[in-house]
């Protein structure tokens, strides 16, 4: 069974974001129209699928900084590659954007599992690395989108029962990651390794090999992201999706999942993103000034932590509904 | 420790030779020995950037009119080093005139004063010296010249001058966005058929960007033109423009590179934009150099006339500007992408 207080959360906080929605509504009646709430919902998805990622990692106890500067080099990679070689198609572009992000993932996993170093330290410094990386790759300049093929740029855009490409590879992204966590030995090693190191440990888990998995699922995510970030934009530079990580991170708190580790689920944060993203569509729409944009932004997250640690307390609850 | 002292002398002495030998400054009129005509060195933040390729191209053009000799020169790397020995080495060829765009504002003040007291007029374009360092500045344009341009271009693609206009700015607090904006805005009373609907942040950064254009598309369905001053800003526009449909409904605008905005140029998304030329900005200087070296007095507010440019008049700062910004669109784009 999953544990109550999650699931109550959860609901609270589906509440919330559809109220939000409806207050929205009201002020602006064309916000609920099926056809805005698929673009909220599209530029959510890459928002969403980082989440995801960035959630594996926060359950075993860590944090990825790096996750946007990850996006950024494999975006910059795929965006080169298809400058200089407009042919290939979209496959290897794939391919080449998750394996780039894997392997940077596996080095901050790596970092944080075989020389026990702290989370924060490992990304702080490999973001930077990356960012380094980008600007050494393109020598500062820019790849604009009359140098991206015609199918780079429409593979995401492709609409399917009127959502695009995107926005199905997030609820695919959604679903798997609701299996994976939920019924698979993988995804509850992941919460068992972030929920109690010392029992996991224990058990015959690896809380160490668990963190760098999840730091290189985190960074395959980020890898993909980044070609879809720089087709979405149609702009690669040294400096796309700069800040962007601490974003991610937001919606995870603001969905439920425990900085501490161990706690949080797939729908908590799906919730989380939809969140800003229904804030972040329509504070603009509503003509909210942009400082109060960043304060109400702020002020949410704020919230959300203060919720964190409220429940600090029943946070053994969830081995305790694991052992059951 | 006197022998180590000449050791390290030494060898830096040669560093130097080595590091002369590969930044050896290109004559552009060969064989001239006249001792009567002037000579211009026109200092690049780095050589091999388009942009200042562009720059020698405007000069040597200037040159040819005014009988003088451009040396074209600079460092291999933008750095303030590489420009000092590159300004060592023209002080010793005594060139009349120096125009230097400086990788470091203060950093080359030094070797700039020493080559004033050599009777060498100096002077800064595009990327300024301190005020110790020069003779005068000449800018590429100004706030004020700019926001006239802008609201100008804004005019010319709302359909017959009517329509409303609305900005997509960087961030709130940034100096540069916040004065072209509040130029651009006293020259719109000029345009009546305009009507501003706001502004809005993108922040510098494009997801932001993007979505507050869609945003103001949605806000105002009438919405006639998207002016965006950041380099940022516009491309995100652009394509939120496009994506959204509305390419050719709502036309984009503002401050860009030609390299970032051919694309968009070439689908009619952003039918013009503006921004300055570096061929004009090349000619400019090499007219401001050359008057000043036939003993033109600047800082008494006299004007210094550019040729096809204009004119420029200076400060008490000694700062110019040199025009409006250059508007580009389907003719020229092309052209100067290859640029910068």
């Amino acid at each position: 069974m999953m544990q109550n207080s999650a699931a109550r959360r959860d609901l609270a906080l589906g509440v919330i974001v559809v109220s939000l929605l409806a207050s929205v509504t009201t002020a602006f009646p064309l916000f609920a129209r099926p056809g805005n709430l698929a673009e909220i919902l599209d530029d959510s998805a890459i928002l969403i699928l980082l989440a995801l990622g960035q959630m594996l990692v926060i359950l075993t106890r860590g944090i990825d900084l790096s996750i946007a500067a990850n996006l950024a080099l494999s975006g910059m990679l795929v965006a080169l590659l298809n400058k200089n070689y407009p042919g290939l198609g979209i496959a290897p572009v794939l391919l080449i954007a998750i394996v780039s992000g894997t392997l940077l993932g596996a080095i901050n996993g790596l970092l944080v599992w075989r020389l026990k170093l702290p989370p924060i330290v490992v990304t702080l410094g490999t973001m930077s690395v990356y960012r380094g990386v980008i600007y050494l790759l393109s020598g500062g300049t820019w790849v604009n989108d009359n140098h991206m093929s015609p199918q780079f740029l429409g593979f995401i855009r492709y609409e399917l029962l009127g959502l695009t490409a995107l926005s199905w590879l997030a609820i695919f992204a959604v679903a798997a990651f609701a299996v994976v966590m939920r019924y698979t030995v993988l995804g509850r090693n992941l919460y068992t390794a972030g929920g109690n190191p010392a029992a996991a440990t224990y058990t015959g888990i690896d809380p160490g090999r668990m963190q760098c998995i999840a730091y290189t699922i985190c960074g395959a995510i980020a890898g993909l992201c980044g070609y879809l970030w720089v087709a979405r934009f149609a702009v690669a530079y040294t400096d796309i999706a700069l800040g962007f990580e601490l974003q991610v991170i937001a919606a995870c708190l603001i969905g439920g999942v425990a900085i501490a580790g161990g706690i949080g689920t797939v729908a908590g944060v799906v919730l989380g993103c939809l969140f800003i993203g229904v804030i972040r569509n329509a504070l603009p729409l509503i003509g909210i000034s942009p400082f109060w944009q960043m304060g109400i932004n702020g002020l949410v997250i704020v919230v959300a932590a203060v919720l964190s640690a409220r429940r600090r307390e029943d946070k053994r609850a969830i081995l305790e509904a694991q052992a059951a | 420790m006197r022998r180590r002292a000449m050791l390290v002398g030494a060898v830096s002495l040669a560093a130097v030779m080595i590091a002369g030998c590969g930044e050896r400054p290109q004559t552009s009129n060969e064989g001239n020995g006249s001792g009567d005509k002037l000579r211009i060195g026109i200092v690049a933040k780095n050589l091999g950037s388009g942009f200042f390729d562009a720059v020698h191209k405007g000069a040597d053009e200037a040159a040819a009119t005014l009988g003088a000799e451009i040396i074209f020169t600079g460092p291999t790397t933008p750095t303030a080093e590489g420009q000092i020995e590159t300004l060592n080495a023209l002080i010793a060829q005594r060139v009349d005139a120096i125009a230097i765009s400086a990788n470091d504002p203060d950093a080359v003040v030094p070797t700039l004063q020493r080559a004033m007291q050599r009777g060498i007029k100096v002077i800064s374009y595009d990327s300024a010296v301190a005020k110790a360092g020069r003779a005068v500045h000449l800018a590429p344009s100004s706030d004020e010249l700019i926001g006239q341009t802008v609201a100008q271009l804004a005019s010319e693609l709302a359909p017959e001058g009517k329509g409303k206009i609305a900005v997509v700015s960087a961030t709130p607090t940034s100096t540069n966005q916040n004065s072209w904006l509040a130029q651009m805005k006293q020259a719109l009373p000029q345009y009546p058929g305009l009507q501003f609907a706001g502004v809005v942040y993108g922040d510098d950064v494009a997801d932001k960007s993007y979505r507050e254009t869609v945003a103001l598309v949605k806000q105002h369905p009438d919405l006639a033109v998207v002016v965006s001053l950041s380099s940022v800003g516009i491309v995100a526009a652009a394509k939120a423009i496009e994506d959204q449909g509305l390419t050719g409904k709502v036309k984009v605008t503002g401050l860009g590179l030609p390299s970032e905005l051919v694309g968009y140029v070439r689908k009619g998304v952003v039918p013009k934009f503006a921004i300055w030329n570096p061929i004009d900005l090349g000619y400019a200087a090499t007219q401001v150099a050359a008057q000043l070296a036939r003993d033109a007095k600047p800082e008494d507010g006299n004007e210094i006339s550019l040729g096809r440019v204009g004119a420029v008049t200076f400060d008490a700062d000694g700062v110019g500007a040199m025009a409006k910004p250059f508007i580009y669109d389907q003719s020229n784009v092309e052209q100067f992408a290859a640029i910068f």
